[in-house]
């Protein structure tokens, strides 16, 4: 799967949820666009990964 | 041919020099500015030429004002950002800051929004002064901005923001400032417009604490219709506190493309 411009191998049947876990990104921080599409923050535990997808990860960190 | 003269359309005949203008029109006028530019050297006029002529410490009219206040401006950007409407989401170090460049380009219409007052911590970075502390944010910012531009629409909401009110206070609103300081209430809020009302343009910051280095902030764009700026890795925390000069450069790479946007440049 290509994430942020890169291809990485995932899991069979991993889901977003789990995937950005692995990934060491805390999901109240972050923002995903996958396929070109926001993703809900309520789906995260819904979505299965496919080698087919492009994601892209935003995360913020403190301070302003 | 058509001079726009103090904000007014003149019209003149061919080969009018700048200062044979000036003669004409305003004779003690000691600053001069031509198409954005401050300027003594004399030069042929051309038709649609910009002029701006002033006296100091003379008070002019309130329209031409207005119209003076932006003579520094490129010609023709502050019909555009005249009519622009720009919520900002946060009104701490980034927020303050970027509210105050906004007002000073003329930006027509603003929203600040937050919850809290003025505190003396927020004075080593954020746009306050000792007046203000006990003040909100929203209304000591208001009166700053009646201060320096008059003319500016503005709009203010003492609420704390959250998913729940989101769309709410922000659906008139084309272009959103991300200013918060929590990177938890930073991600609710992108990601609550990104899903709702996916066309708004979103300008967000993150990573901008401490003493690194000015250069390793940036604007980025990311997904369609979101831009973030900072250094997107140093983030305020313990032993590393938020200082006035890396917190304004990130303010005004905020300010700056939200500026464009305004003007219809989408890329960084």
């Amino acid at each position: 799967m290509t994430v942020n411009g890169e291809d990485l191998q995932i899991k069979d049947n991993i889901s977003l949820y789990d995937f950005l876990k692995q990934q060491g990104y805390d999901t109240l921080k972050i923002a995903v666009e996958l396929n070109g599409d926001i993703v809900p923050k309520n789906q995260y535990k819904d979505i299965i990964l496919k080698n087919e997808y492009t994601m892209e990860v935003v995360s913020f960190v403190g301070g302003g | 041919m058509n001079i726009i003269f103090n904000g007014n359309e003149v019209f003149e005949k061919e080969g009018i020099t700048l200062l044979e203008f000036k003669q004409k029109y305003f004779e003690n006028a000691d600053v001069i500015i031509l198409n954005g530019f401050q300027t003594n050297e004399n030069r042929v006029l051309k038709n649609n030429d910009v002029i701006t002529m002033l006296k100091k410490g003379v008070m002019p009219s309130k329209d031409v004002l207005e119209y003076m206040m932006m003579s520094r401006h490129t010609p023709f950007v502050h019909e555009k950002v005249k009519k622009a409407n720009i919520a900002i989401c946060g009104l701490g170090g980034l927020g303050s800051n970027i509210a105050v460049m906004l007002a000073r380009t003329g930006v027509g219409k603003l929203l600040l929004i937050d919850f809290d007052v003025v505190e003396p911590s927020n004075l080593n970075r954020q746009n306050y002064y000792i007046k203000h502390l006990g003040l909100y944010k929203t209304e000591a910012l208001k009166m700053q901005i009646n201060d320096i531009n008059p003319y500016i629409d503005v709009e203010i909401k003492n609420i704390y923001i959250d998913k729940n009110n989101i769309v709410e206070l922000l659906k008139d609103y084309d272009i959103i400032c991300e200013a918060f300081d929590n990177p938890v209430c930073k991600a609710e809020l992108v990601n609550t417009v990104m899903e709702y009302m996916p066309n708004k343009k979103i300008v967000a910051s993150s990573g901008m604490a401490g003493y690194e280095s000015s250069n390793i902030i940036k604007t980025i764009k990311k997904f369609k219709n979101l831009y973030i700026c900072g250094d997107g890795v140093y983030e305020a925390e313990e032993g590393r506190g938020l200082m006035a000069p890396r917190v304004n450069i990130c303010a005004s790479h905020q300010a700056n493309m939200v500026l464009r946007l305004i003007l219809g440049i989408y890329e960084v």
